[in-house]
């Protein structure tokens, strides 16, 4: 155990000084990587932050049943008591066309606009919230609501959302995509990297050979450097993601608040972060494990 | 205890480095390789360390056999033998006291034993006062010692040599030699390659002299 300890410690503190030896090149090296990894990364990041956003704005998906113009109290209140006894239906407002008018009033600021209309141009309404709230049923109300008489239209208010779903599932496919090139790109960078140490450590590994070192012994001091250059470009990608969010935070809060609307954007959440990092390292242990083997093999007795 | 019996090594362009070769080697004894160059003294050492592989035979070291051993107990093999390189291998890199340390990281030693371990062999071999110096500043005799105390730090119970005095003049030499002898009277068996048998002196000792990768009777 203590032999096991010793030799860890010693290939950690060889890989530190091995990092620390050349810290413009290894510097360069950590930045490539970071900037390779803060693509899908951010990418990966934006697409949370819509999502959390489109869940925002959506909430539960609501069906809105516009009646058409000529409808009569008579009728509307017909339509009221199916929507009372429908099973589907969990919850329904009324919105008559006079309180429709005064909220788009206060809401729109155009006030003014609206008084000069010599009518006003809106439906009644009920506002409806669905009992199974699957996409297949809320469908299926609509058409069925849809059929009833002096129903105009019904609007499924998820409808957007659905569509962003989607979108954003596709863009979460994309992000795959590019980490797995990306990825490839930081096993190759930190192949290469290794591969110019061992060139340049040939006569320590040959020796430490010829004296009796497994080939473990060898390739520990390049995984732990490889494992931490790949850390430290996640980390870097990591910080590059930050400075984004900090310099387009505010501008997308102004634009934003045109809209009416309140969103910031937020990091990547402590698990995605710690899974950043825990992949970047990965991949440059692969790397090096990768080049140390192919030198290994090369040299090996025959 | 080193023992090989009927060894063959061809290489793969035809020649015939050693031809059927068997001896046997007590633990604690010491013995001499000779024979010009190119007769195969080199190509036998590499065999006992699995630096090479037999063509044929089979060759074994403190009882095992080297010549069927994998190669993830080749290590463990050469932990057990001190190995003294024709070319020397120094690491330039790094002070006289790192590169008599390496075999003591390699087995896994830990920092305060080692310490006490590689300034025992230094004082051996008479470099103690040089441990902090870079090999490059060595003169050829000391950068000797510095490779002898390298394969004896591990306190090994075999030493082999490969013309550990090619490169040295005859005061050199006999101050080489004479470490290799002080280590054979405490118990380590010592196989050396050389030419300079006259510079051993009148100790009783094996000679297999080679001629063209065949041992002479």
């Amino acid at each position: 155990m203590s032999v096991w300890l010793a030799h860890h410690w010693h290939a950690f503190v060889l890989a530190l000084k091995r990092l620390a030896g050349a810290p413009v090149g290894n510097l360069l090296s950590i930045t490539v990587i970071g900037i390779a990894f803060s693509l899908p990364a951010g990418i990966y990041m934006l697409l949370g932050n819509l999502q959390a956003f489109s869940g925002q704005v959506s909430g539960v998906p609501q069906l809105s049943l516009f009646l058409e113009e000529d409808a009569n109290t008579g009728e509307v209140e017909q339509i009221e008591s199916r929507l009372k006894h429908h099973p589907q239906v969990a919850s329904f407002e009324f919105i008559s066309r006079d309180s429709a008018l005064e909220q788009f009033k206060r809401g729109s600021g155009l006030a003014d606009v609206i008084d000069s209309l010599d009518q006003n141009p809106l439906p009644d309404a009920f506002l409806m919230n669905a009992r199974n709230l699957s996409p297949g049923a809320l469908e299926e109300l609509r058409m069925e609501l849809q059929g009833w008489p002096k129903v105009e239209h019904v609007q499924l208010d998820s409808a957007w959302a659905n569509r962003l779903d989607a979108l954003l599932r596709l863009g979460r496919l994309a992000v795959l995509m590019l980490a797995a090139l990306l990825g490839f790109a930081l096993v190759a960078v930190t192949f290469n990297t290794i591969r110019l140490q061992i060139l340049t450590k040939r006569d320590e590994i040959e020796v430490s050979k010829l004296i009796g070192a497994t080939n473990g012994f060898i390739r520990r001091p390049f995984l732990y450097f490889g494992a931490m250059q790949g850390l430290a470009g996640g980390v870097a990608a990591w910080l590059i993601i930050s400075l984004g969010i900090h310099l387009m935070d505010d501008e997308l809060r102004d634009l934003m608040q045109l809209y009416e609307m309140n969103f910031r954007l937020y990091h990547l959440p402590i698990e995605e972060s710690l899974g950043l990092l825990l992949f970047s390292a990965c991949l440059g242990w692969t790397g090096a494990w990768l080049s140390v083997a192919n030198h290994l093999w090369q040299v090996e007795p025959r | 205890m080193i023992s090989f019996s009927q060894v063959c090594k061809r290489y793969p362009n035809g020649f015939d480095a050693l031809k059927n070769i068997s001896f046997t080697l007590e633990a604690g004894e010491m013995a001499l390789i000779t024979g010009h160059s190119g007769a195969g003294k080199s190509t036998l050492l590499r065999l006992i360390a699995a630096i090479e592989r037999p063509t044929s035979g089979s060759i074994i070291v403190n009882g095992q056999n080297v010549s069927a051993l994998k190669s993830g107990a080749i290590p463990f093999l050469r932990r057990n033998l001190g190995l003294v390189f024709q070319d020397q291998k120094i690491l330039f890199d790094r002070t006289v006291f790192d590169n008599v340390l390496l075999p003591l990281q390699i087995s896994g030693f830990n920092s305060r034993g080692a310490t006490g371990r590689v300034r025992a062999a230094l004082d051996k071999v008479g470099l103690l006062d040089k441990e902090r110096v870079r090999p490059i500043t060595l003169s050829g005799g000391e950068q000797q010692r510095l490779c002898i105390a390298r394969a004896i730090v591990n306190r090994p119970s075999v030493l082999i040599a490969d013309e550990p005095t090619s490169n040295l003049d005859a005061d050199y030499a006999r101050d080489i030699m004479g470490m290799f002898k002080s280590f054979h009277q405490v118990g380590v068996t010592v196989l050396i390659a050389t030419h300079d048998v006259e510079l051993l002196g009148n100790i009783p000792l094996r000679i297999f002299a080679l001629n063209h990768g065949e041992l002479a009777a």
